[in-house]
């Protein structure tokens, strides 16, 4: 029984409400006391490295040494983006432009792919289903990270490596997404109704797209932000078989300004303001698709 | 009325369906039919075989070869027929086993502490009782979405003697500040970058859990007698045990995948070498000293390995569980 997101947020509102009126109105208590120290504790640990970037990325390089770095000093973050934005003729723009890329249609279209694939496991039987879901779950045990090395040998066999398709390609094979798509669409399409539009003359294809997907609509979304998220961060796949660095994205580029030997002190306000940068995107998904992230990991309590 | 009429439409196309099914000259048809699965799968499918399987039996086919120097080593090098050579060369090798080593006591360690933090902090969010669990869950899931390298580039400033604000509190304090870099001490700074990281990913996962129990099993715990304690412990632990499963799992994957953190990290710590993790270890005999061969056999033992792990992990787990 997997909850859509829009179910769960419901589900724990009323689990919070019914479950404060049986425990009583016992709000700060000592017990409670100990509970909101280590809470207190550990939301400092999570955010005070962010807090500091947020501070830094104002900073430039003299401050970033010589100020005290919890707090503002002299702001400099507008030339700070200034300097960013025009070193080596806006390689970090290209970095941008080629992460939104990468992630905006590795994980669209690969969001699709998995989708397909979850959907045809989920509500068709045909010869090698059982075989290609125990071949899904294998995948998600062999992370393919550990392939990267020989991937990048047999890509430059044909001539792949330091293109555009090296990273893509690779991005659009998600095997968490296809187990969470099969899970999805076990729950949330039921089978009378793929029944009724085939009864009624509707292809497959045809129920596929206008049956199924809008169902699956939250799970999509759920997918799609875990694939984008996934490729967003990304940094093996394209450290490996990437060496031109107008087509690097984001974590590569700024990983190659902190390895440059000659010139990393020179550029930590760029790579601090870059990496600053680099988060914003990423918090933003977050705040605004709260409730899918929770619906997506929800499906630990789905396996058994 | 209504329903009669939609019955006898359904009834209509239902015999229209079967015809058209059964019809010989649309037999064509039947048997497309049956392809349609394989015509949702097949995408994935050629990703899987191209990206998955092809540099699997790829890196297989690489490591039964090897280098040879002939003449002293003074020849032209040619490649020969290696056999196991490239797999006994890896069992042997000591830098290998030290990476090995290292990334088992890393986990053996890191994995316990995010679990005992992640899990006690799913249990409060879990709690009615605590308030603002809105604005703490978002607080301790926003590591979550940072880069991993940015994470490691921000703690590296954290950690780096000339930057930190965690030393300039030390000097204030005038006392001596820790060597976050030291070779005793680096394996543990990681060991906190992916607490950082991935403590709140795994709250998340366990809160979710938690909230998929029936509220009726507490209350039952409470007729029962049972403390708010007591029902975390005995009632809640045992139900989200797949939750707590699949998070170790993660998590046991990642440390023996270890590599963006460290590779980082080594160019502000001398501690760091190009054996350190087994993962960087390949990456350097590959790309490093071009040993393709010897790369492969890694990849394959790497991969391996990491199955063996995990399925092995999963198997006991549902062994215990009596599953």
């Amino acid at each position: 029984m997997a909850a859509t997101p829009i179910e769960l947020d419901a589900a724990i509102k009323r689990r919070d409400e019914s479950e404060r009126r049986i425990v009583g109105a016992r709000d700060f208590s000592a017990k409670n006391l100990v509970a909101y120290l280590f809470l207190l504790m550990i939301t400092i640990y999570c955010l005070t490295p962010l807090y500091w970037l947020a501070i830094a990325a104002t900073k430039d390089n003299t401050d970033l040494f010589a100020s005290v770095g919890l707090w503002f000093s002299h702001f400099d973050l507008f030339a700070n983006l200034h300097a960013l934005f025009t070193r080596d003729n806006g390689v970090y723009l290209h970095w941008v432009g080629n992460t939104v890329l990468y992630a905006g249609i590795g994980g669209g279209l690969g969001m699709l792919i998995s989708v397909a694939a979850g959907y045809a496991l989920a509500k068709y039987r045909f010869a090698g289903r059982s075989l290609l879901t125990v071949l899904v779950l294998g995948a998600v045990l062999v992370p393919p990270t550990t392939l990267a090395l020989p991937l990048y040998l047999l890509m430059s066999k044909i001539n792949l490596t330091n293109t555009y398709w090296a990273v893509l390609l690779p991005s659009l094979l998600h095997p968490v997404g296809v187990y969470l798509a099969r899970v999805y669409a076990t729950a949330s399409v039921p089978n009378e109704l793929l029944d009724a539009a085939r009864v009624d003359g509707a292809g497959e294809f045809r129920i596929f797209g206008r049956v199924a997907l809008p169902l699956l609509g939250p799970g999509m979304v759920t997918i799609f932000l875990f694939q984008f998220v996934a490729i967003w961060q990304n940094f093996f796949l394209p450290f490996v078989v990437l060496s031109d660095p107008n087509l690097y994205p984001i974590s590569v580029g700024l990983a190659s300004w902190n390895f440059d030997p000659a010139a990393h002190e020179l550029l930590f306000n760029l790579i601090v303001t870059g990496s600053f940068l680099a988060v914003l995107p990423v918090i933003a998904l977050f705040l605004i698709l709260q409730r899918y992230w929770r619906a997506g990991l929800a499906f630990g309590s789905l396996t058994g | 009325m209504a329903t009669k009429t939609t019955s006898v439409a359904s009834a209509k196309s239902l015999a229209a369906h079967a015809t058209r099914l059964a019809g010989g000259g649309r037999r064509g048809r039947f048997s497309l039919r049956l392809l349609v699965p394989y015509v949702f799968v097949l995408p994935f499918l050629l990703l899987f075989v191209g990206f998955f399987f092809a540099p699997f039996f790829y890196a297989l086919s690489q490591s039964v070869y090897k280098v040879q120097r002939s003449g002293l080593g003074f020849g032209p090098p040619t490649v020969v027929w290696a056999g196991a050579d490239n797999y006994l060369k890896a069992l042997h090798d000591p830098q290998f086993w030290d990476g090995i080593r290292r990334v088992i006591l890393f986990g053996s360690v890191q994995i316990p502490i995010m679990m005992a933090i992640a899990l006690t902090l799913a249990l409060l969010m879990d709690s009615a009782v605590i308030r603002f669990r809105r604005f703490f869950r978002l607080a301790f899931f926003l590591p979550y979405a940072v880069p991993g390298v940015v994470a490691t580039i921000m703690w590296g400033f954290f950690y780096s003697p000339s930057l930190s604000p965690i030393v300039q509190l030390f000097n204030t304090l005038n006392l001596t500040p820790p060597d976050f870099f030291g070779p005793n001490t680096v394996l543990a700074s990681i060991g906190n970058i992916a607490t950082w990281e991935f403590t709140g990913y795994n709250m998340i996962i366990f809160f979710s859990a938690l909230q998929g129990i029936p509220q009726e099993l507490y209350e039952a715990g409470r007729i029962d007698g049972l403390s708010e304690l007591g029902i975390a412990l005995r009632l809640k632990l045992p139900l989200i045990r797949p939750a707590l499963v699949l998070g170790i799992l993660f998590s046991l994957i990642g440390t023996l995948q270890l590599f963006n953190e460290p590779q980082i990290l080594s160019r502000l710590s001398g501690a760091i070498t190009s054996t350190y993790t087994p993962n960087i270890f390949a990456y350097n005999i590959a790309f490093v000293q071009t040993n393709y061969y010897y790369g492969g056999a890694l990849a394959v033992i790497l991969g391996a390995l990491t199955f063996v792990f995990s399925y092995g992990f999963l198997r006991l787990t549902r062994r215990q569980a009596g599953v």
